[in-house]
């Protein structure tokens, strides 16, 4: 294995089943630095379970796992994770700020020091919430919940970056403002979501990591019809949204 | 009403003064653990730990009258089985999910159960109901001291650990990303709430206590926008409700703990109606 090499992310037939079923199956990965891709696959093909090896959440069976050349459990430091916000508790009293500065717990530290508050903001700034900041966090809206999560887990400055289906029941507006938002990050970090918007995502990332028990990688350019049938493992109607949809409509695949 | 403040103020009614003195001091781990409660949906949990103190009173009793174990006191009876079970069931929420609501249920009724069953083995009569319906005209110099000693306990640790516990109830996943051990802030937590069931168990009962818990930091939330305020106003209102309920209970005779909590229960449900009604 060259860990010389600029790959952030490497697993070698690496196995994971839950309650005797395999879930992931012998599965080989390279990510380099500065990757954008997405994770799709259909519902139980794996996607979340990728995410969770990666942070170190769960244990493979069999095979490795390198992040940053390291065990999962010795770099999480360096990863920033947005879990999807349906699992959290709406009512939970926190204002913006008390949400995003859990970003930066650390262990040596019982309290939040001006640094870490300045840490705050700024994720908050690059999130575009600023206005927020003393807002409720159940007062916002699905859109902008998600971005208060993008912030948080900017907020360790991490180098990889892992978003758990980050537009999940949110508006097509809110969904491109959210990807423009992931594209000027990706300069400054790697980044790897999990959607099932296949065909909104192909314009933004630059490949697709199709997971379903097993992993293979596609550049975005070379996702069709047949990629797709073989990914889901069945006819799937895929909605190509393009950019000048105001003068074109929508084209469907 | 005057009657009342007379009544306080009498030195020959220094239980009423007590009374008052313990519905202050128990209201900041009231307000504070049952905030942490309240916001880890975790109600059921404590209820299954107030329950099992039962079992250690009983134990506790057991011990004293047919071993002669006279230093085992009821309340180190019930300070045993509260911690024994607190990380019982924090392990069980932890680690058997799948079962959970099955074995939690049966901690919370065994622990009752063995403590019926002990004290039927034990000689003598036994006066049960202020164990599970509390007295707080019963309270001693003694009792007053534990619960001070409580107060400086939980608001100690919650002020040093306030970051990590808020982090654990809103996101006890992330949290534990963030190098936290999860694990031990849970069981902290849990420990925590035993200690406040088995001090307070003397003022509203084991069956009322998770009331006294939970209503305060309901309402609370109501109005909370973050959730050191959800604390501040559960302790106020928790003080209220002791208070107004020892005075309604003092001057119509009835029991001082399910007048405290018929009297919370009811503004939480009006509470809960008029948020409704103006959504």
């Amino acid at each position: 294995m060259n860990f010389n090499s600029n790959h952030e992310i490497i697993f070698d037939n690496v196995c994971f089943a839950y309650k005797q079923r395999n879930i992931i199956e012998d599965v080989n990965l390279r990510i380099k630095k500065g990757e954008f891709a997405s994770i799709v696959g259909p519902n139980g093909g794996g996607k979340t379970t990728l995410l969770k090896l990666i942070l170190g959440l769960i244990k493979q069976d069999k095979g490795q796992i390198h992040i940053f050349g390291k065990n999962p459990d010795q770099v999480r430091h360096k990863i920033g994770y947005m879990p999807q916000y349906a699992h959290l508790d709406m009512d939970f009293p926190a204002t913006v700020m008390d949400v995003v500065l859990m970003g930066r717990l650390a262990n040596k530290h019982f309290w939040f020091s001006k640094k870490d508050r300045f840490e705050a903001l700024t994720a908050i700034d690059d999130v575009g919430m600023t206005k927020f900041t003393d807002t409720s966090f159940n007062e916002l809206s699905g859109g902008q919940k998600q971005r208060i999560l993008i912030a948080r887990a900017l907020c360790s400055r991490p180098e990889l970056l892992l978003l758990d289906e980050p537009t999940a029941n949110v508006d097509y507006q809110t969904e491109e403002n959210l990807f423009s938002i992931l594209q000027k990050l990706n300069s400054k970090m790697t980044i790897l979501l999990v959607s099932h918007d296949l065909g909104f995502v192909s314009k933004y990332v630059k490949s697709v990591i199709c997971v379903n028990r097993q992993v293979v990688i596609h550049p975005t350019t070379l996702i069709n019809g047949t990629v797709i049938k073989d990914i889901y493992h069945g006819d799937l109607k895929m909605v190509r949204h393009d950019h000048r949809c105001s003068e074109e409509g929508h084209t469907h695949d | 009403m005057i009657e009342l403040f007379h009544a306080i103020f009498d030195p020959d009614n220094l239980f009423l003064k007590y009374a008052f003195i313990m519905g202050s001091l128990a209201s900041i781990p009231f307000g504070i653990i049952g905030t942490f409660v309240t916001t880890k949906k975790i109600g059921y949990l404590a209820g299954a730990i107030s329950h099992s103190v039962f079992g250690g009173i009983g134990l506790a009793l057991f011990l004293q009258v047919n071993l002669g174990l006279t230093w085992f006191d009821p309340l180190l009876g019930a300070l045993l089985a509260a911690i024994i079970a607190a990380v019982l069931v924090g392990l069980v929420s932890l680690h058997a999910k799948e079962r959970e609501d099955s074995i939690i249920g049966t901690i919370w009724a065994v622990g009752m159960a063995s403590g019926i069953l002990l004290i039927d083995m034990t000689p003598g009569y036994f006066n049960l109901s202020s164990y599970l319906f509390g007295d707080i005209l019963l309270i001693s110099s003694k009792d007053l001291l534990y619960v001070g000693c409580l107060d400086v306990l939980v608001l100690g640790i919650s002020i040093l650990f306030f970051n990590r516990f808020f982090s654990v109830c809103f996101d006890s996943e992330f949290t534990y990303l963030r190098g936290i051990n999860t694990t031990f802030f849970y069981l902290l937590l849990l420990i925590l709430t035993a200690l406040t069931v088995v001090l307070l168990v003397r003022i509203v009962g084991i069956v009322l206590v998770i009331a006294l818990l939970t209503i305060p930091p309901a309402i609370a939330s109501f109005y909370a926008k973050r959730l050191w305020q959800m604390m501040l106003y559960s302790i106020i209102l928790c003080t209220l409700f002791t208070w107004t309920g020892l005075g309604i209970s003092y001057l119509w005779s009835l029991s001082s703990g399910p007048a405290i909590i018929v009297l919370s229960g009811a503004t939480y449900l009006s509470l809960l109606v008029i948020h409704k009604l103006l959504k």
